[in-house]
């Protein structure tokens, strides 16, 4: 019976194509909206490491001012990033399986072929461990070793992109570029890699695309470099020269370890603690004891990473389809009333109300599956569009099987909801009221 | 074959009800061809509703083939009518979007027969009121007496035991109208119970016996003269 119903369907959609050109729109209409609110809203909304999002913690030490709390909205709230001082001592505590300072920087990248002018790029200076602990995909090469996070070699780790620009996407490790006025020697390739959000910094734009250069954090030894993420302070310090910034009461690291056994948490938190507890013995960090260590999904939500608005923006998509669907439910009950002496001549001939409503059930759905692939051809426009109109949207803006599967499934079930009550009421016609008439 | 027991019809709107059947009793044996009659609005489309299953009674006993039909559910008449039951209508009632084929197909569907069972079933169907060559044909392209026997090939191909035609010939001239009378004459001397409604006396002389009603019930009065039911010297069933 389902296929019978299913070319019922078909022929019937053909047989009124200016009703189901406007149901179908109608639904498109609305699942296109959906998806792609719905899109953003998700990718921003995701875990961005799932395999590992509740074994990478941010470490956080409230190093700020006593007299006024951090976040004044949220006084329990530490800042967001480390002090120089403290990242040090932190990347000393035992107790993780990894552990990465990093901050965001930029570089003037010195093409070798004099046609080329140098350009400003991205940068991120970190631990060997950054690429363990965040899965980080190699292309060629891999991280520098543990030792050059001590020794301060001059090497580099690139993302694709940049390896695609300067090198022509060949095998570059072993070569070298120029950074201003160094040479650094390239050890790894990054293959396509793009957290999103890029939970590791959310500061400093969490939805950017990665940086392209990633220099040892023990390079900072050589002097100062331009540093392009957020930098907070507080208090009265005079600030002049680089070793005054790095021993200051700036915060500006971001510092994440990986801790495998949930019971190592603790123990690291034991040490954060002492620690911090010890420098309030020295006179430093005033304010009361608060070193939150907060897994991936727990700093997102901390950060408000993506905020209300976005949420209320996928309520209102969703809003615009009961819109749509509500049109639809019109139209339908037009084109089924419309239907009511065949279907009289139908319930005649041996159809029971529940075959009729099957029936009519399908060729909603049918007219669902429709709805959904345009409406599908009207999201990726949608999201087209959102990619021109919105610099940094680039990596939020695609459609995946999933998003695929459910924008379809949107449709059928919105279609189903529209065709529902005409349904129903188009299974309540006494056919003898329509048999001797047509 | 159908039994009928003081059935009553009763319209009801907020204002006026109005009794289309009152306390009906009358019954039709197996292999009967009986014609009802009787002046607009005596009730014989509302009888033959009931009697198809179409419409439930207000009150009152129906029995089809032994079986208490009352009261069963909405399943239950859809398969009787499906399995037992053909209809002819005036205006043919075929779906006009559909061929011959599909629309011979029709009770066949309900019935989930497998599909060479229904196509021979079609094809014999068709064949039988001549027009198995026409049977990609949309209604439209047929003549009136064309779309009748198209009708009536729908309702042979379930092979019911019980025909109901309401005012048959109706639409039709009267050359037509002959030829279906043949078939439905044809089809009753096979063993098809036919039950059919008109007004036209020359088609209600030819069944085996004629039922007149008058304001919902069966009346002794012959709209046509003489006696009602002395057509093949049969008496009404009560």
């Amino acid at each position: 019976m389902f296929a019978y119903h299913l070319r019922l369907g078909w022929h019937s959609l053909r047989d009124a194509p200016v009703l189901t050109a406007l149901v179908v729109g109608l639904i498109a209409l609305g699942v296109g909206m959906s998806m792609v609110t719905l899109t953003i809203y998700s990718t921003m909304a995701g875990d961005p490491i799932p395999a590992k999002s509740d074994v990478l913690f941010n470490v956080q030490i409230d190093s700020w001012n006593p007299q006024s709390p951090w976040d004044d909205d949220r006084p329990t709230s530490a800042p967001a990033q480390l002090t120089y001082i403290d990242a040090m001592a932190v990347r000393e505590l035992p107790g993780a399986e990894r552990r990465a300072a990093m901050f965001k920087s930029v570089y003037t990248l010195v093409p070798d072929s004099p046609e080329l002018k140098p350009f400003l790029t991205g940068g991120r200076m970190t631990d060997s461990d950054f690429f363990a602990m965040f899965d980080v995909p190699f292309r060629y090469g891999g991280a520098w070793s543990q030792d050059v996070d001590r020794t301060a070699e001059r090497v580099v780790v690139l993302s694709r992109a940049i390896n695609e620009k300067y090198f022509g996407g060949r095998n570059s490790v072993g070569e070298t570029l120029t950074l201003g006025s160094e040479q650094f020697r390239v050890v790894g390739v990054l293959d396509e890699w793009q957290p999103t959000p890029v939970f590791y910094d959310v500061n400093n734009g969490a939805f950017d695309d990665i940086q392209d250069i990633f220099l040892p954090f023990s390079t900072l030894q050589f002097g100062e470099l331009d540093r392009s993420g957020n930098t907070n302070c507080w208090g009265d310090e005079n600030v002049q020269t680089w070793d005054e910034f790095l021993n200051s009461n700036c915060t500006w690291i971001q510092f994440w370890i990986e801790v495998d056994r949930p019971t190592d948490v603790a123990v690291f938190q034991d040490q954060l603690d002492a620690y911090v507890m010890g420098q309030k013995e020295l006179g430093r960090l005033p304010r009361p004891l608060n070193n939150p260590l907060m897994d991936v999904n727990a700093w997102l939500q901390h950060n408000e990473v993506v905020s209300e608005d976005n949420a209320v923006l996928v309520g209102l998509a969703f809003a615009f389809l009961a819109v749509c669907l509500f049109n639809a439910v019109g139209i339908l009950l037009a084109r089924f009333s419309g239907k009511a002496s065949v279907i009289g001549v139908r319930r005649a001939l041996g159809a029971s109300k529940g075959a009729i409503f099957q029936q009519h059930l399908i060729e909603v759905s049918l007219i669902g599956v429709c709805g959904g692939l345009l409406g599908l051809g009207l999201s990726a426009l949608g999201l087209q569009g959102v990619k021109r109109l919105y610099h940094g949207y680039d990596h939020l803006v695609h459609l995946d099987l999933t998003l695929v599967a459910t924008a379809i499934a949107i449709a059928v079930a919105a279609a189903i909801l529209a065709g529902l009550y005409p349904t129903w009421r188009v299974c309540q016609v006494a056919p003898a009221s329509y048999l001797k008439t047509q | 074959m159908l039994k009928m027991k003081d059935i009553s019809r009763v319209y009801q709107t907020d204002l006026i009800e109005t009794h289309a059947l009152r306390s009906l009793s009358l019954s039709v044996d197996d292999g009967e061809f009986v014609a009802v009659t009787g002046p607009s609005g005596s009730g014989k489309t509302t009888f033959l509703n009931i009697a198809g299953l179409l419409e439930e009674p207000t009150g009152g006993v129906y029995e089809l083939d032994g079986t208490e039909v009352s009261g069963l559910s909405d399943n239950e008449r859809s398969r009787i009518r499906n399995e037992k039951i053909g209809f002819i209508f005036q205006s043919f009632n075929l779906i006009p979007d559909l061929n011959l084929f599909d629309n011979v197909d029709v009770p066949l569907r309900y019935r989930r027969m497998r599909g060479a069972e229904r196509k021979q079933r079609i094809e014999d169907a068709l064949g039988r009121v001549g027009l198995k060559s026409r049977m990609k044909h949309l209604p439209a392209q047929l003549s009136g007496g064309q779309q009748q026997r198209v009708a009536i090939a729908r309702a042979l191909a379930g092979e019911p035991r019980f025909l109901l035609a309401d005012e048959p010939t109706g639409n039709l001239d009267s050359l037509m109208a002959r030829q279906v009378l043949d078939l439905l004459e044809e089809i009753n001397l096979q063993g098809t119970t036919v039950v059919m409604v008109t007004h036209d006396a020359e088609l209600a002389r030819r069944a085996h016996r004629t039922i007149c009603l008058l304001d919902g019930q069966v009346t002794d009065l012959n709209p046509f003269g003489g006696q009602p039911n002395e057509n093949h010297g049969l008496a009404v069933g009560q």
